[in-house]
């Protein structure tokens, strides 16, 4: 009766909190932090909160991380002379910005965009320990190191904002600001820039997994949760014995459109699909400036980008007047 | 808080109530939502004014609510119609002391105008604003800043209507006058002064960007558009037009995109309208792909850089310091704004100009018909 009353997980059940098992590596040493119970956690998730195994690529990430937050935030304070209601008031619109351009690769003035070279060199080092932190802990499980490659597959975009493709163009100020609102300024600015993104086939290849993923999310997702009664949410035991759960969700899919994913394949697809949504817009954001200029004239020219027939102004298509109700 | 025998009931009764309430809550308030939407209509009616093509979405939307309302300063335009010179009628050049722009205007038309712009500019202090608290004997005194700068406006007015026909009647005679900017103020609401660098600490790009400002239009983007474009002669431009990587010395970079950005974002509010009213956003800077308006509102960017750096700095010196900026003490300057305040056309393209024929030509002697 009492099975489903929280949000996604079955019934919560708090007894001794589990401290996970004691290794060769003695990892049972760095886990810090004494577990407790969070209903609200319950909902949706595991009850139990902690500890959490820090280790050293843990403690450089997290401290690399926080130096990187700290300049940025004391930065933005700065900026609107350190006072704290203005910085609230502006908080969404203040920015970190890289350097100019006349400054090219060199190390620009501090207040001219060298804290966000320093605070950028922080966040790389915070980045990639905290990878090397998913691939080293996944070693130390002996599990596969999925999660680490899919990770280092949004790293790639990530670099290729902010190191690779600025490198190749010769200065950091190609880089993106530190901001709410100046991001995504500069994210519609550098579409506009290199004469709309959307004509760029790897922005459409990115755009592809992305809303791919999320199909493929929504429909594994609803899935498993549909054959739950039967047992289909322990999806493990069901890839290796497969069971009646795994057969009317096979039978549902083939019935409805003719393919059926497996029950482990499924995961690969997801996994792939995701992985490829930064791997492709990596590729088409490094070509951009690098070599393409502007992706419009790119497209006439390789004839995907076709004209409309029709007049410009709306003096073709009514006057301002009708369109004010104000015709005589 | 019940009685006991009311709870005593309810055990021993018990009955899902909450599944009908939830079934019989939404059924209604779907019911009630559907009965309003047809008896009273959609409330957020839009109508869209087609602009380009069709299949590329060129069109400006508006709500039908805002169209059904007229532009409310259309009602301070009245009627004033000009009085025809006879022959022999004496001038006010000739009349009075010290008229150096309007001489040429005959008495009745003279005064018709000066009444006019006291409507237009200072309704409350009336003549006085300029002419001072004297007798008519000391009108042609040049005492106050108020008078020297409001010749230098109708000199500015009549030049817009003469030479800048090509953006200001680019529909129809519509024409501007003082009203067209100061609806009744002394001082225009919709003017603009330098405020970069807006950010503390920072140089460079880093400090004239990322505050929400009035010139910025509450976005993050760069506060140094309108003094850049309207004021320094800067080239507006975005794109590189080669396909391939072909960056010469100068080319835009991200930098002045951004800036741009800033500057038809000012445009867009400013106008009421949306990027495509005068692009086809999908490559915006493609000469084959932009309406009318583009060329309307280019000239527009001309005409501004003319009133700004010939007409209103120039008068920098001649201003009281309340009149000045707030950070650089620099003279208040025009742009698309501050006469088009939120519409297409100001004042919904009401022609202003038709009663003036003396503020529509810097001959000094106006046509009459």
């Amino acid at each position: 009766m009492a099975e489903y009353q929280n949000i996604f997980t079955q019934v919560q059940v708090q007894g001794p909190v589990e401290w996970g098992m004691e290794n060769e590596n003695n990892m049972m040493e760095e886990r810090i932090g004494k577990p407790f119970f969070s209903q609200l956690a319950g909902w949706i998730g595991n009850a139990q909160i902690g500890p959490v195994f820090l280790g050293w690529t843990g403690m450089i990430s997290l401290a690399t991380g926080l130096l990187w937050f700290n300049i940025v935030g004391l930065n933005m304070l700065a900026q609107v002379g350190w006072s704290i209601p203005e910085f609230l008031r502006q908080l969404f619109w203040l920015a970190l910005e890289p350097p100019g351009p006349e400054h090219g690769l060199s190390m620009p003035p501090l207040n001219d965009g060298g804290w966000y070279i320093i605070s950028s060199f922080f966040l790389l080092v915070s980045v990639m320990t905290w990878w090397l932190r998913s691939y080293l802990l996944a070693q130390q499980h002996k599990m596969g190191k999925h999660v680490a490659w899919a990770f280092a597959s949004a790293i790639w975009l990530f670099l290729v904002l902010g190191l690779f493709r600025p490198v190749l163009m010769g200065s950091w100020s190609e880089a993106v600001p530190y901001g709410i609102f100046p991001h995504l300024d500069w994210t519609t600015a550098f579409s506009i820039r290199y004469g709309n993104l959307y004509y760029n086939p790897f922005h459409c290849l990115s755009i592809v997994f992305l809303y791919g993923s999320v199909l493929l999310f929504a429909m594994h997702g609803a899935t498993i949760l549909a054959v739950t009664r039967f047992g289909g949410d322990r999806e493990l035991e069901q890839i290796y014995d497969r069971g009646t759960a795994s057969e009317r969700a096979a039978l549902f899919w083939r019935w409805t459109m003719g393919f059926n994913a497996t029950m482990e394949g499924i995961h690969r697809w997801a996994w792939w699909f995701a992985v490829l949504t930064p791997i492709t817009g990596g590729i088409g954001i490094l070509l951009t400036g690098t070599v393409v200029d502007n992706w419009f004239i790119w497209a006439q020219e390789h004839n995907f980008a076709p004209m409309y027939d029709g007049s410009y102004g709306y003096a073709d298509y009514g006057s301002y007047e009708a369109f004010i109700g104000q015709e005589n | 808080m019940f009685p006991k025998w009311f709870d005593d009931w309810n055990k021993k009764n018990p009955k899902d109530i909450y599944g009908p309430a939830i079934l019989v809550g939404a059924v209604g308030g779907a019911i009630f939502v559907a009965a309003f939407l047809v008896t009273w209509g959609q409330p957020l009616a839009t109508d869209s004014m087609q602009t380009g093509p069709r299949g590329q979405g060129m069109s400006v939307p508006e709500f039908k609510a805002d169209l059904a309302t007229p532009d409310p300063a259309i009602a301070l335009v009245s009627e004033n119609e000009p009085l025809i010179p006879e022959a022999g009628e004496q001038l006010a050049g000739d009349i009075y002391e010290n008229v150096q722009v309007l001489g040429g205007l005959t008495d009745a038309n003279f005064n018709r105008l000066m009444a006019a712009m006291t409507e237009w500019v200072a309704p409350e202090q009336g003549c006085a604003y300029c002419h001072g608290d004297g007798d008519l004997e000391t009108y042609g005194e040049d005492n106050l800043y108020t008078k020297v700068v409001a010749r230098r406006m109708i000199e500015m007015t009549q030049n817009i209507n003469e030479n800048w026909d090509g953006h200001v009647n680019a529909n129809k005679q519509v024409g501007v006058t003082c009203m067209t900017c100061h609806r009744g103020q002394n001082v225009p609401s919709n003017i603009w002064f330098k405020i970069t660098p807006v950010n503390e600490s920072v140089a460079g790009w880093s400090a004239n960007q990322n505050r929400a400002t009035s010139i910025s239009q509450s976005t993050s983007l760069p506060s140094d558009a309108l003094e850049k474009y309207l004021l320094e002669y800067e080239t507006i431009a975005v794109h590189d037009l080669e396909s391939r990587v072909d960056n010469q010395p100068g080319d835009p970079l991200i930098q002045q995109t951004e800036r741009t950005f800033s500057l038809m974002n000012y445009f867009s509010n400013s106008l009421g309208v949306n990027c495509v009213f005068c692009h086809n956003s999908r490559a915006f800077y493609d000469p084959g792909q932009v309406t009318p308006q583009w060329g309307t509102a280019s000239l527009g960017i001309a005409m501004v850089q003319e009133l700004n750096n010939d007409y209103l700095v120039p008068l920098q010196d001649i201003y009281p310091e309340h009149r000045l900026g707030p950070i650089y003490a620099d003279a208040p300057k025009a742009a698309c704004k501050t006469c088009h305040q939120g519409y297409q056309q100001p004042l919904q393209g009401t022609n202003v100009i038709a009663d003036w024929p003396e503020l529509a030509t810097t001959s000094g002697t106006p046509v009459y018909e």
